[in-house]
């Protein structure tokens, strides 16, 4: 009992909070989401969950404890990744490219003073209204979830490995065996199939409301 | 004028490596007169910052 209340003061987290059961499912879920395979995710949040807890000295506060041990975790599935990439063969994942860049084309079936390759105006971007009141919304982080997921299965991999992993596009390309300029053209197709799915899902109806 | 979805190819580029100066000014031209890429661009600069929110844990769904 000593020994707990020593070890609270030293580090100031108690891992049999509520709170830390609830991180630890939502790191579950981003772990899943990266992986695809239950069971590597698991591996990678419990091996996350113990070095967190051995290196609980290195929690400065400087952080929220959950970007502190989602940080831990970021770099358990880089390293993950990095280890198993060459087995892993990317090539085989659904990609969808064919169809992906005809629905981009179709988007852009419009010619302005001679030149082609502009909005429909069906498709043009709205205006979006304070977008960053969604970030506090917790309905709004569901609709971002499920948009990444309804990406092609190689759209999205490439997708959260730049953007939830922060890696560059150089070692995405290396790791996945792809161009440089197929990895910008799959993030350019995420990132617009996102976009649309968001405005679709989200703020329209914000509009609306 | 450079087409919509050239800007548009390259309003995602500018996420991931520096644009050209070629490249900058034309997109910028095209921006100009062009709404719906000055929304699009916004929206990239938007889905980057939702994108950093959600690898430092998103808030809790509970």
């Amino acid at each position: 009992m000593n020994d707990n209340a020593d070890e609270v003061r030293a580090t100031g987290i108690q891992w049999d909070d509520p709170s830390i059961a609830v991180i630890r499912r939502d790191m579950l879920r981003f772990a899943q989401m990266q992986l695809r395979d239950a069971g590597a995710a698991e591996d990678m949040v419990q091996e996350a969950l113990i070095a967190a807890m051995n290196n609980a000295s290195g929690f400065a506060g400087r952080a929220t404890l959950k970007t502190w041990m989602f940080a831990i975790l970021r770099n358990k599935i880089v390293d993950h990744i990095r280890k198993s990439s060459r087995e892993v063969c990317f090539t085989d994942l659904s990609d969808g490219t064919d169809e992906g860049d005809a629905r981009l084309d179709a988007m852009f079936n419009r010619t302005v003073m001679g030149t082609p390759g502009m909005w429909n105006l069906d498709d043009m971007p709205a205006t979006w209204s304070d977008p960053d009141a969604a970030l506090s919304q917790k309905q709004f982080w569901a609709v971002f979830d499920a948009c990444v997921n309804h990406l092609p299965e190689r759209v999205a991999r490439v997708y959260m490995m730049r953007e939830f992993l922060d890696l560059d596009t150089a070692e995405i390309c290396t790791q996945l065996g792809i161009s440089t300029n197929n990895c910008w053209v799959i993030l350019h197709r995420a990132r617009m199939g996102l976009r649309e799915c968001l405005e679709d899902h989200w703020f329209k109806g914000e509009a609306r409301a | 004028m450079m087409s919509c979805k050239e800007a548009t190819r390259l309003m995602s580029e500018e996420q991931d490596r520096n644009l050209s100066a070629r490249e900058r000014i034309t997109l910028r031209f095209h921006t100009i007169m062009c709404i719906g890429c000055t929304n699009y661009r916004k929206h990239m600069a938007f889905l980057r910052r939702a994108a950093q929110r959600f690898r430092d844990g998103f808030p809790s769904s509970e």
